[in-house]
């Protein structure tokens, strides 16, 4: 097994009245890129700040690359790209590159060398008032780089960006990834699983309700597959037979269990000519988030 | 240290680029030379040299403008970092609270000292260029500085806990402004209210002194006119100087911004980026 850059055992902060984050466990290993999803208020920022040392836990261990969270050499080894970050617009980009680099006692050729990385080179010298979001993005995910850190905290990178700018940033997410950094991506969206992650990890009100990777949450959550049969002409019998709700008159749409989809498949198709089309729709992203955010459907 | 030192010079940079440095000169120049100027005309009914009447003017003057100008560059200190969401951020660097607010008064201090010695400083040139100044004003000229630099210092640190507690920049803002008018005016006029009404009692001639030193603002102004008898004469505050031990006003002007800055540091240790 990779070493384990980020190891969550029972993490519990909780707020006064609701909110927080009850008995996370989570691990996470070099190279490997983790989404955190979850909804707006199930506890992603809680727990990345809990990570970060930004805000102290009540229960439970994390370990980061090995070291006890809010010590100095857990702080060095993990980098984050908090959520729409604005730096202060009267300073270049290089300048706010290099203060970071200074603070993390990085060589300062080194953060020039990001700032063309990430494509900012010839605006690194222009004040970061005149940036747009985009490039105030890059500018973040430059100081990510800093230092080469095991573990990344990405709290929604690409929200607000163009699919230009959003592709590129995940260029660079994979190069981040590639190096051998852990790297956990925060979203409220389906966007992030769009990209290539290894594993996603969904929080539903302060706990976590899956981890695993894409194929295996699919098996996990059972969704039904649905089916729709055309038939034109009897299109009334088969509804009667199969359920579901009849399209248009001439179109029957049902669903079945992974368990049942071969024989009903089979019975559709010993139809014959009755049937003229014939369409399966597997269940799709949204259904599967649905699925895990929602209450009643924990694992 | 090395740490420090690098937020402060990029403090530095954001202070001279959004223009704070150049209008805090430019109006405590531009003040103090206009009472220098309008001290001419005064200086020789009084018998005093012009630039005894010109720190003394320019006392009054500080302690309303520069409390002022040091809250202005100070307010935004933690509030404006955490709206841009840049706070959150530096303190997951190996940087401490400690260390990101030492950097920023240091630059801050450093912004208030050029403007407060470059605007004084000008008053103090035009005095001596038109034969008005002697070893006795130039030193109650550079009291006024040093006692300015400290008055500034205990505002700057005043801006930070405003900054600290504030949720938005806006909100500091408008607490920076109500510490200002509380601390620099309605303090004077509330003591002044008890005098009156006190009637030369126990309150005026025990308390009052105390109470004055205890604001730092005021605490310039006495600092201020213990240089000189002169200086007592032309601001009339000889009364309150006499009453107090040596070295009172000064003990609260250095006392204050290290009472500022403990505070600061607390109240950005309970603040959750």
């Amino acid at each position: 097994m990779a070493d384990a850059v980020l190891q969550v055992t029972g993490l519990t902060r909780r707020f006064k009245g609701e909110g927080g984050v009850s008995d996370v466990s989570l691990r996470v290993t070099a190279g490997e890129r983790v989404a955190l999803l979850g909804h707006n208020g199930a506890g992603k920022s809680t727990l990345m700040k809990c990570l970060l040392g930004l805000l102290p836990i009540d229960g439970g261990e994390v370990a980061i690359a090995g070291h006890a969270v809010g010590s100095a050499a857990a702080r060095a080894a993990v980098a984050y790209l908090p959520e729409a970050v604005a730096f202060h617009p009267s300073l270049t980009g290089r300048e706010q590159l290099r203060l970071f680099a200074k603070l993390a006692r990085v060589d300062r050729a080194e953060a020039d060398g990001l700032l063309d990385h990430v494509g900012l080179g010839p605006a690194g010298d222009r004040r970061i008032g005149t940036y747009s979001k985009g490039m105030r993005q890059k500018l973040g995910m430059a100081q990510v780089f800093l230092g080469k850190p095991a573990l990344a905290l990405l709290d929604e990178p690409t929200s607000g960006l163009d699919p230009i700018a959003r592709h590129d940033l995940y260029a660079l997410i994979d190069g981040l990834a590639a190096n051998g950094t852990g790297v956990m991506i925060a979203s409220h969206a389906l966007t992030e699983i769009e990209a290539r992650t290894d594993r996603i990890a969904i929080l539903r009100d302060g706990t976590l309700v899956a981890d695993a990777s894409l194929p295996d949450l699919f098996a996990q959550a059972d969704l039904p597959t649905r089916i729709r049969v055309q038939a034109p002409r009897n299109a009334g019998s088969l509804h009667d037979r199969f359920g579901g709700q009849r399209i248009n008159g001439a179109r029957v749409e049902f669903a079945v269990t992974s368990d049942q989809k071969m024989a009903r498949l089979g019975e559709v198709t010993a139809l014959g000519a009755e049937v003229s089309d014939l369409e399966i729709i597997p269940p799709s992203l949204e259904t599967l988030y649905r699925h895990y955010s929602q209450a009643g459907n924990a694992p | 240290m090395s740490r420090i030192l690098a937020i402060a010079g990029t403090e530095f940079r954001i202070l001279r680029r959004n223009r704070w440095l150049v209008i805090a000169t430019a109006l405590l120049s531009v003040f103090a030379l206009a009472l220098t100027l309008a001290g001419a005309t005064i200086s020789g009914a009084l018998g005093v040299d012009l630039l005894t009447v010109s720190v003394a003017s320019m006392t009054t003057l500080a302690v309303y403008l520069v409390p002022l100008v040091a809250l202005l560059m100070s307010f935004e200190a933690i509030a404006g970092d955490a709206e841009r969401g840049s706070l959150a951020l530096v303190l997951t660097y190996p940087v401490s609270r400690g260390a990101l607010l030492a950097g920023k008064f240091m630059a801050h201090l450093a912004g208030l000292t050029i403007a407060v010695v470059i605007g004084f400083g000008l008053a103090g040139v035009w005095a001596v260029a038109a034969g008005g100044a002697g070893a006795e004003s130039g030193l109650a000229l550079l009291r006024l500085m040093v006692g300015s630099v400290l008055l500034g210092a205990a505002f700057l640190a005043f801006g930070y806990v405003v900054s600290g507690i504030s949720r938005s920049v806006a909100a500091a803002a408008g607490l920076a402004g109500f510490v200002w008018l509380i601390l620099v005016v309605l303090y004077d006029l509330v003591l002044l209210a008890t005098v009156v009404w006190d009637d030369g009692g126990v309150f005026s001639r025990h308390v009052f002194p105390w109470v004055l030193a205890a604001n730092p603002a005021d605490a310039l102004r006495l600092y201020s006119v213990t240089a000189s008898a002169d200086q007592a004469l032309a601001t009339g505050m000889g009364a309150a100087v006499a009453a107090l031990p040596q070295g009172a006003a000064l003990v609260s002007l250095l006392a204050w911004p290290l009472v500022g800055l403990i505070l600061a540091r607390l109240v950005f240790g309970w603040r959750v980026p």
